[in-house]
């Protein structure tokens, strides 16, 4: 029953957005100038965080922060924490997921893709020149005496990230019981990861559905 | 063909990858290996080099792999799959996120993929170990090898370091040099 009322609601909303859009189509003419001003702001914007950014993810909060709250104005602080939720409770890079979000707010599915496709354009340039880098000097004594060090160093940096997590997750029985299965899953009986990911959310769905149906009761 | 299979393989990551950093390499290891892509030690190796260039490790190891494999037009198919699905789910949610976020579904999944990704994260650490002291695979004869013992004792240094909060960057270049030293002092087969 709330599922349908929830589809409803979406539906009529839905409309009334389509019917807004329709309205200001008319305008769209002369707003074209001004939205391409805006795409063309967006997309350095987030050219700079893409170029600026080491090691993605929450790395890039506080500079997306200063340049679209401080210095442009576009969000709010409040948007910021909005984009921290959305990024944890959606698939895909936090980086994407922000410069969507916030390019979408600027002016819509235009400033989001000018957003997107600015903070992914450093990482493919450097990246396509370091691979072909790599390609050339990979064969070279010290540059594999180099990687032979930074794996074990990179090992280190896992643990870390692990220990980090584990930290933050919630110490239920039901959560620990989720994360023990989906370690064995994959590092012992090398279950295929995807259908260890949707079974993990198809676990958590139905323990938090009965946990909230015992309650009510 | 290698084309349409690296934008469909990247697609798929995009899309079932919760959380930042490092809660996607364990999917991309498993599509790694099951494509046979690129050596376990290979994709070790490139973390280090995603961690010391700008961007998300999500658009580099696409990049990367795509490169390797198909050039540019196979870089492009790969980082363009894996950006789509965050790019449609963030237009489709911006709009209504408040309903989104209160949702008990969402919720509900979330609470599971939490701990769940910390466990995978968990198997990626076990492979990545495997790889680090057994690039060989398990057998008589690697417990007494130098090797061995100077991954250990890397691993060991860097995790103290790494845990006073030193930066990952500079993690990487102590254990590089660290590398090179021992390797060269030592003369390591390679």
């Amino acid at each position: 029953m709330d599922n349908i009322l929830t589809l409803e609601l979406i539906y009529v909303k839905a409309s009334a957005m389509l019917m807004e859009e329709h309205k200001t189509e008319r305008e769209a003419a002369a707003m074209s100038r001004e939205t391409l001003t805006k795409m063309r702001q967006v997309f350095f914007t987030f050219l700079k965080i893409g170029a600026f950014t080491f090691g993605g993810g929450y790395a890039m909060i506080p500079l997306i922060q200063r340049e679209t709250v401080e210095r442009h104005g576009w969000i709010s602080d409040g948007d910021i924490l909005e984009i921290v939720a959305i990024a944890e409770s959606t698939p895909g890079p936090i980086a994407i997921n922000a410069a969507t979000f916030v390019g979408y707010r600027v002016c819509g599915f235009w400033g989001a893709l000018a957003a997107t496709f600015g903070v992914v354009l450093p990482s493919f340039v450097v990246i396509t020149a370091i691979s072909y880098a790599l390609e050339a000097f990979e064969s070279l004594r010290a540059v594999k005496y180099a990687f032979y060090g930074v794996r074990a160093g990179v090992l280190a940096l896992i643990l870390r990230a692990l220990w980090s997590m584990y930290r933050q997750c919630p110490k239920k029985a039901v959560s620990l019981a989720i994360m023990a299965a989906a370690f064995v899953l994959v590092a012992v009986v090398k279950v295929n990861v995807l259908w260890v990911i949707v079974g993990c959310a198809a676990v958590g769905l139905t323990a938090s559905l009965l946990g909230s149906g015992r309650e009510k009761n | 063909m290698i084309e349409l299979t690296l934008f469909w393989t990247f697609f798929k990551i995009g899309l079932f990858t919760f959380g930042g950093g490092y809660a996607m390499l364990p999917l991309i290891q498993s599509e790694v290996a099951a494509h046979g892509w690129m050596r376990g030690a290979e994709l070790v190796n490139f973390v280090a080099v995603s961690e010391s260039t700008p961007g998300p490790f999500a658009v580099n190891i696409s990049t990367y792999i795509g490169t390797r494999l198909a050039g540019i037009p196979g870089a492009l198919c790969a980082t363009f799959g894996v950006v789509l699905p965050s790019f449609l789910i963030i237009l489709l949610v911006a709009k209504g996120f408040e309903r989104f976020r209160s949702s008990r579904v969402v919720s509900g999944c979330m609470s599971g993929l939490t701990p769940g990704v910390v466990g995978l994260i968990g198997a990626a650490l076990v492979s990545v170990g495997q790889t680090v002291f057994f690039p060989d695979g398990m057998r008589a004869g690697v417990l007494a090898g130098l090797p061995f013992w100077i991954s250990l004792a890397i691993f060991a240094g860097m995790a103290v370091l790494s845990f006073k909060k030193v930066h990952p960057i500079l993690i990487i270049c102590i254990s590089a040099a660290l590398g090179l030293i021992a390797g060269y002092t030592l003369s390591l087969p390679v």
